[in-house]
């Protein structure tokens, strides 16, 4: 019993809980999963759907976070790799073909790479904090995708290009499929390799693995470039579903929902252990908060202030403070059950 | 001689904290117009003496009065009223601002509500007259020296109205030149009839400035001295203490094996190798299989050398060669490559990683080494930490433990299985027995013994001279930030060692 109060995942299973149960409550229909054409609809198919770019973006943001750092940058990363693709489909003479969506989509990737080895270089190279380092893109990378857009919002008109953000495969939203398979593919590159261990020992102790031999700068190119990756593929699914590359406001405030994914999930900004399945839930929670909000039919005046009360209730739960004085009261509880069998 | 009140006495002082007794009733007094220095080596207690007399620590049992009336701080703001104000080693004040916006910042003098930015600079410049210190207090602090922003601290301080004034290592950075100008002002201060609190591991500064010495070793009182009475070697003594004759059982054959002069190449030499402000250039060879002692005071230059040889500080002079081949270490990781490990003194902040399990901690260099991709098979990993486990009886010998909840000791035989596990060719161990028990004292010194037996060399630093006697071939010793002596471990004894930490000479029957 103990063990499963102490899991870091405790809290945030629970609230993605309470949430499943709010929304059944006011949408009887909640959890059905319907077959149309061989595709899945329902609530929780949306969900999975609709959080897909914030659980990609999280997923990077939680192997930068586990450094110490952090990458405020990912949002306009999303919009220039959007640009990118947009600018190349709709600059081709055949923006329908499969070849024109995959050279659009390999340029905007490469992009997005030097991206987020640029971030490497100022946060491992020239030391600069990752908060400022990364704001340095994040203001101005949207000004590099709006130069790309000549300031207008690119409408593309192409089925493959289409299908990333809202194709099925296997019966699945592709955009799902592919945080699924970024997903496993991060688990299985820091958990099977020793990347994992190693990212850990420099977030939680800098000068201790650098005696020890471990090269944290390559460490930490790895990690901002692996997060830039992951906002590029996010921001190609945004576009996609969107049908068009919006500088302003293509991932707009992703990156702190991303945070509020990583945090909420159980890994500290202060760096050192994390925890991908917790990134996954929080993900799912954030996006399960956003469809309530709709089921529910909180005015949409009201959203923010509602999303803000869930995490702050999240956040408090987490708190270390909030921790030692539930496992006080459980305690004490405890003891008087024992005094009561003693009595 | 008279001895007035004391202006602040301590008596029976203890502190605890979990598992460790800092303070164990340690009596402390200081006398106005007086300079104290407060002496010990490092765990000694006197930073927690110094925190439980500026209000940071309460003490858990003992009576402190204060110019007579007794007090019970509840912190530091309350010992400041007081007037015991105190200059840390690191100087906290803010460079981006004046000299004067320093001296007087929290307490600037007011009109209607806001600052009086004239009453505020003439009150600083009345401060730094009354320390005959010529600073413009409209200049930026910044723009100063170390020492000058030194001083500057110093006048912040006074102007409580202080009675007590701590310095916590106030010369760590500071040249001769400055010391001295350091000193004309503690001089005049102590003049106005302020206590000062000197502290400082300079045993030549110790004894030109201090009236009184109080000397601390493992949280208890060793005694309140004069430092007119008292002779440097046995204040040496008195810091460093005898150890416990538990661990005399330790075979004497690792003085037997000799090395040396018989043309062997040394598996690492040092030639004029230093760096400005840590270390003055210094020669060393350590041979195969040898176990070379580093003896000397806090700050006497020995981890400083350790640092460079093992990369992690550059050094700017002098070159090193490993195995014949020269080369320079320029990372802790080059280092490695090359068979060279460092055990840090300071294990929570450089040694393990305490949110880490066992298995990881012991892990991570042979892993850093394997790079990303190569990870330490799983079964592999269990089995080298099952083997130390077993090896150095760590305690609890659970590898998914967290190192942060292992004891200081276990914590030390972690680190220690960190580096065996990559076979270095020389070990440094920098006060691998501080703060540990004597069961795992005696453990790590066997271990040292066998791993030479077996042709690892060991640089072994440790301020216990028993200890370093007991197991070097032969004994290198560090005083003032230089080598002063490089001896074989031919039967010395404890004095003569002290002697030469002491004074740097070296007695007839060390030679």
């Amino acid at each position: 019993m103990n063990r499963i109060f102490a899991s870091r995942l405790f809290w945030p299973v629970v609230m993605l809980l309470a949430l499943f149960i709010v929304n059944l409550i006011a949408f009887p229909g909640f959890f059905s999963i319907e077959l149309k054409n061989e595709h899945l609809f329902g609530s929780l198919i949306d969900i999975v759907r609709n959080g897909a770019p914030t659980l990609i973006i999280a997923i990077g943001m939680t192997l930068v976070i586990a450094t110490r750092g952090i990458d405020l940058s990912v949002g306009a990363i999303c919009a220039i790799a959007g640009a990118v693709a947009c600018s190349i489909i709709l600059g081709s003479p055949d923006p329908g073909s499969v070849g024109t969506v995959v050279v659009a989509i390999v340029v905007a990737m490469v992009i997005s790479l030097v991206l987020g080895v640029w971030n490497g270089f100022l946060v491992a190279v020239l030391g600069i904090q990752p908060i400022i380092a990364t704001l340095i893109l994040m203001t101005a990378g949207r000004g590099v995708a709006m130069l790309i857009t000549e300031g207008q919002i690119l409408t593309v008109n192409s089925p493959p290009f289409k299908v990333l953000g809202s194709g099925f495969l296997f019966g699945l939203p592709v955009a799902t499929v592919i945080a699924v398979a970024i997903f496993v593919l991060a688990a299985l590159l820091t958990r099977r390799t020793a990347l994992g261990l190693l990212i850990e020992s420099v977030g939680i102790n800098p000068e201790a693995s650098r005696q020890a031999g471990v090269r944290s700068r390559g460490l930490l190119f790895a990690v901002y470039t692996f997060c830039a990756f992951c906002a590029a593929v996010a921001g190609l699914i945004l576009t996609s579903n969107q049908t068009a590359a919006d500088a302003n406001n293509t991932g707009l405030f992703i990156e702190l929902d991303a945070i509020l994914a990583v945090v909420i999930g159980g890994t500290s900004l202060m760096g050192g252990r994390y925890s991908l399945l917790g990134t996954l839930v929080g993900a799912l929670v954030i996006q399960t908060l956003v469809t309530t909000v709709y089921t529910v039919g909180i005015p949409p005046i009201a959203t923010m202030v509602f999303k803000a009360a869930v995490v702050t209730v999240v956040c408090l739960l987490q708190s270390p403070t909030t921790n030692a004085a539930f496992a006080r009261w459980r305690t004490s509880l405890s003891s008087r059950t024992r005094k009561g069998v003693a009595a | 001689m008279s001895e007035p009140v004391p202006v602040v006495e301590m008596t029976n002082i203890s502190i605890s904290f979990p598992g460790v007794k800092a303070l164990d009733q340690v009596s402390f007094r200081m006398f106005p117009g007086e300079v104290h220095s407060l002496m010990g080596e490092n765990g000694a207690g006197k930073s927690t003496l110094i925190k439980a007399l500026t209000g940071v620590y309460s003490v858990d049992s003992g009576i402190m009065t204060l110019s007579g009336s007794r007090v019970a701080f509840t912190g530091p703001a309350q010992a400041q009223e007081f007037g015991i104000s105190t200059v840390y080693q690191e100087v906290n004040l803010l460079t981006n601002l004046s000299v004067g916006e320093n001296i007087m910042l929290g307490r600037e003098p007011r009109r209607f509500g806001l600052i009086d930015w004239r009453a505020t600079r003439i009150r600083a410049a009345e401060l730094l007259t009354r320390l005959h210190l010529d600073i413009d207090p409209n200049s930026l602090l910044g723009s100063h020296s170390l020492a000058i922003q030194q001083l500057v601290a110093i006048a912040r301080a006074i102007d409580v109205q202080a009675k007590v004034l701590i310095l916590d290592e106030p010369t760590s950075s500071l040249d001769a030149d400055e010391v001295a100008e350091l000193f004309r002002v503690i001089r005049s201060l102590k003049d106005e009839g302020v206590a000062i609190l000197f502290v400082s591991h300079f045993l030549d500064q110790v004894y030109e400035i201090a009236d009184r010495l109080t000397v601390l070793r493992n949280g208890s009182l060793v005694g309140e001295y004069l430092t007119d009475e008292i002779l440097r070697i046995d204040l040496v003594q008195k810091m460093i203490g005898k150890e416990l004759t538990l661990l005399d059982d330790l075979e004497k054959k690792t003085h037997d094996s000799t090395s040396g002069d018989d043309g062997e190449t040394p598996f690492l030499q040092a030639i004029g190798l230093g760096k400005k402000g840590a270390i003055e250039p210094i020669d060393l060879k350590v041979y195969e299989g040898e176990v070379v002692g580093m003896a000397g005071l806090l700050g006497s230059g020995r981890t400083e050398l350790a640092r460079i040889i093992s990369g992690i500080d550059r050094p700017d002079s002098g070159s090193l060669s490993i195995n014949g081949k020269p080369g320079r270490l320029r990372t802790p990781r080059a280092a490695l490559s090359r068979g060279v490990a460092y055990s840090s003194e300071n294990r929570k902040a450089e040694g393990v990683v305490e949110e880490l399990t066992v298995r990881d901690n012991i892990a991570l260099a042979l892993q850093a080494d394997r790079g990303w991709f190569r990870r330490i098979p799983k079964r592999r990993q269990d089995e080298l930490t099952a083997s130390y486990i077993q090896a150095l009886g760590i305690r609890p010998p659970n590898p998914d433990a967290l190192v942060k909840n292992l004891s200081g000791g276990n914590q030390q035989k972690v680190l220690l299985a960190r580096w065996l596990a990559i076979a270095p060719r020389l070990l440094i161990l920098d006060e691998p027995t501080r703060g540990i028990d004597v069961g795992a004292k005696a453990e790590i010194q066997k271990l040292v013994v066998n791993l030479a037996e077996n042709g690892m060399s060991v640089i072994f630093i440790s301020a216990e001279l028993e200890e370093v006697l007991r197991l070097s071939h032969r004994i290198v010793i560090m005083r003032d930030r230089t080598m002063v002596a490089d001896i074989q471990n031919d039967d010395i004894s404890v004095e003569s060692l002290l002697a030469i930490i002491a004074d740097g000479s070296i007695l007839e029957d060390a030679s």
